[in-house]
């Protein structure tokens, strides 16, 4: 009855198959696929910046005006509509209802209607390119009072339909959300308890409350902008005179603004980290044949970070000026942050320790995220001291961190994820040789990238700015490494071409997946058919018995114990738990 | 009030997916939550603005706050009545707590009304822009609300189920939070002053 009950939406033509589908899977790709095309459009952008940057005057049309939109545009793109949507939206969708053993989402309908929303809010955010004055230019944060001004680009439409296009995200991410904590908390299978499910539910389970709380401060201060721009109210505009004009605004506050973004702004850097630590911790485990180290601790670690990502917002606004009490907290905080980071980093180091390490394509990425996340976040230390955060907050080495640490990180256990879960959701394998490849140029590449952008920081070299000409404290050779920088940056660009290329010709002509190609032990990669069908298991849920992480279990007769092999085959989790056999889930 | 469960009804919630609803709505108000308590920071953050200017709360508020309480209680009621096997009354309970609900909304857009017709408008004065802004927010929520009130009412006619009984009780918690939040928002909007929150921030 419940199995009927469950597939009562179970797809009858190619339309709700295929487009109108409420099937998580489905859903999941449709995430995947519009995320990864916008962030394609934010790759382009990051391209023609740096096409500035490198050759100068070279380029008749990126003018001032259009510079300033290619960054706002690259940095709200690649942030919100590209990993947020991808690690929630497509990440979350596939991952959660298979590893947790349910059908699907709770709310079907509401999860298609999420990702139909989302599309939503890309399509008015792509039509900002083509209102009159283009998209706006305010910078991703769109500080007040210089977003709704004349002077800036897109002050008229384009920041309008960017704040319409937000507020259609959070409604999305809300319908989303709401999803994926239910789920988790109501739709697991028998045994499958809360500390037996892998930490990619968990990075993607917090960073998905994160979100649930923290955009509502977006909300906020989307609302009340697009009250002062369109009605002339006064939440965040200060009286003022703009380009001869004296405003109609009076008395508000800017540094309000300030607060509500970076409310929203700071958890949004776990929203996407916390899932990209799941990930990461559970590749780790496959394929170095090893049980996670310190499992509980890893989880503690994903929930304390949640919780403290709520209060070290002010550390963006130290060059706003603040009590400095505050800042003293603001910087506490912030340094306190790196003791559960340290410890996630510390036991992946551990995990891989005497691991039976396999150098696959999904490994490499994982690999790369570690350093790529150490080198960022220790950054993140110096600049969350106020005194060494002052001097460099408005240069290249805060472009260099912040990129190191939530962009190109993140983006390699994107691509670590995909390359290892495409055969699950496509019944092919991708192409190793091609995998390797982009792995290469883009870990390299990017290091290239921004590793040279700290030194350029630590010059003074100034970040937001269209040209350098006529600043006599930057020596000529720093623009010889804005050139080196500029060369290897489109590059890595054209570099992404081989995993869109990768993506395209291994879902219809790659080799042939296995059911299990890396003898993994958590539930998505045991459903009775590859790619899973429309309900997941077939007539009978799965029933879980141990963790996620047995693997090289001594005197068991392969390396891996799958998460629902019968008690008897051992495997059962080192920590302590209620009851090694089956315990309370949710109810089947 | 009756609130025991009729040995018909069985466990409660009924089953998985009632559960489900159940916390998916809990989760929807820690997000609304979320939402009313940044709009309130915001709403004190800016009062210490030179500009402010409090207004006066016309009478009508309180006629307001009592169709939401009314509301809130005959849904709670009609809950009750629901799990207690007692149908009709249920029903009737749930239609007339749809009613308040929505005579609450007359209510606050009669309110705008006196405003403006007082020249009290959204542009000019912080206050006044706070005050059409989060009342207008609560008033989506409340519509918001009635569209599932209105979902329940529907399938009312021919149910006599655990699973209705369970989508007023849904309804009844939802009003009672739509209850909680408009409370915090009028208690803001009438005792919170700029001397408060400085008070309150300890730069008074």
């Amino acid at each position: 009855m419940a199995y009927v009950q469950d597939t009562a939406h179970h797809p009858r033509s190619f339309w709700t198959q295929y487009v109108w589908s409420q099937d998580h899977k489905v859903i999941a790709v449709q995430y995947a696929c519009t995320a990864i095309t916008v962030g394609l459009v934010g790759l382009v952008l990051s391209n023609l910046m740096r096409l500035q940057l490198g050759f100068p005057g070279q380029f008749a049309f990126i003018n001032a005006e259009r510079y300033y939109q290619f960054v706002t545009m690259h940095g709200m793109i690649m942030v919100i509509y590209l990993l947020t949507a991808l690690f929630l939206g497509g990440f979350g969708n596939y991952l959660i209802p298979l590893m947790v053993g349910a059908r699907d989402m709770v709310f079907p309908y509401l999860n298609m209607l999420s990702f139909w929303v989302y599309l939503l809010s890309v399509l008015v955010l792509m039509a900002s390119f083509f209102v009159p004055g283009g998209p706006t230019g305010a910078g991703w944060t769109l500080y007040p009072p210089q977003a709704i001004l004349p002077g800036t680009p897109g002050h008229d439409w384009g920041i309008i339909t960017m704040l319409v296009s937000l507020l259609i995200f959070i409604v999305a991410t809300t319908m989303g959300g709401l999803n994926y904590v239910t789920t988790v908390l109501q739709a697991r299978c028998e045994g499958m308890t809360l500390l037996r499910m892998p930490l990619s539910v968990w990075g993607i389970f917090v960073a998905t409350i994160l979100a649930l709380l923290a955009f509502p401060a977006l909300f906020v201060s989307g609302v009340m902008m697009m009250l002062d721009k369109t009605l002339g109210t006064s939440f965040f505009m200060p009286a003022l005179v703009s380009m001869g004009q004296v405003s109609g605004h009076k008395g508000g506050s800017p540094l309000l603004f300030q607060h509500l973004f970076w409310f929203f702004g700071h958890p949004e850097v776990y929203i996407v980290a916390l899932p990209a630590f799941g990930v990461v911790s559970d590749l780790i485990s496959v394929h170095a044949r090893k049980a996670i180290f310190g499992y509980r601790m890893m989880v503690w670690a994903i929930v304390v970070i949640g919780g403290l990502s709520f209060i070290v917002w002010a550390h963006h606004m130290f060059v706003s000026g603040m009590n400095p009490w505050f800042g003293f907290f603001f910087a506490t905080s912030t340094l306190i942050i790196a003791v559960p980071t340290a410890i996630k980093v510390y036991n992946w180091v551990l995990t891989l320790w005497r691991g039976d390490i396999h150098l696959t394509v999904p490994m490499l990425f994982t690999l790369a995220f570690i350093l790529t996340f150490l080198a960022g976040g220790l950054t993140g230390l110096f600049l969350g001291n106020v005194s060494v955060d002052i001097p460099l907050s408005g240069t290249y080495f805060v472009v260099a961190h912040f990129h190191m640490v939530m962009g190109v990180a993140p983006l390699l256990v994107v691509f670590g994820g995909i390359y290892h879960w495409f055969p699950k959701v496509t019944g092919r394998m991708l192409d190793d040789r091609i995998g390797k490849l982009h792995f290469w140029i883009t870990f390299i590449g990017t290091y290239l990238i921004y590793f040279p952008m700290h030194y350029l920081g630590v010059l003074g070299m100034p970040r937001r700015y269209y040209n350098f000409d006529g600043y006599q404290f930057i020596p000529a050779s720093a623009q010889t490494l804005n050139t080196f920088i500029t060369v290897v940056a489109l590059v890595v660009g054209a570099a992404q071409l081989l995993f869109i290329f990768n993506l395209a010709w291994s879902t219809f002509r790659g080799r042939q997946a296995p059911p299990n190609p890396w003898r993994a032990a958590s539930l998505e990669w045991q459903t009775p058919a590859t790619p899973p069908p429309h309900g997941n298991w077939g007539p009978q849920l799965p029933v879980v018995y141990r963790w996620a992480y047995a693997y090289s279990v001594p005197d068991a007769p392969q390396d891996f114990i799958t998460q629902n092999a019968p008690p008897e085959a051992g495997g059962q989790e080192l920590e302590p738990h209620g009851n090694p056999g089956r315990t309370k889930g949710a109810v089947t | 009030m009756n609130t025991t469960v009729a040995p018909s009804l069985g466990s409660w919630p009924p089953d998985r997916r009632a559960a489900s609803t159940g916390t998916g709505l809990w989760v929807f108000m820690g997000v609304a939550t979320a939402l009313f308590s940044l709009f309130i920071l915001a709403y004190a953050m800016r009062m210490s603005g030179g500009d402010w200017s409090p207004i006066a709360m016309p009478w009508q508020l309180w006629l307001s706050t009592a169709l939401l309480v009314a509301s809130s209680a005959l849904l709670q009621r009609a809950g009750a009545a629901a799990r207690g096997g007692r149908w009709a009354v249920a029903r009737a309970q749930l239609w007339a707590g749809g009613a308040c609900a929505l005579a609450f909304v007359g209510g606050q857009l009669w309110v705008w009304q006196i405003l403006q017709a007082a020249q009290v408008m959204p542009v000019g004065n912080p206050a006044a822009s706070f005050f059409y802004l989060l009342t207008a927010m609560h008033g989506l929520h409340v519509i918001g609300g009635l569209v599932g009130w209105g979902s329940t009412v529907r399938g009312a006619r021919h149910a006599a189920s655990p699973a209705f009984a369970w989508r007023i009780a849904l309804c009844a918690r939802y009003w009672h939070f739509l209850l909680a939040v408009w409370g915090g928002l009028f208690a803001a909007l009438v005792w919170l002053t700029p001397e408060t929150v400085r008070w309150i921030c300890g730069t008074g």
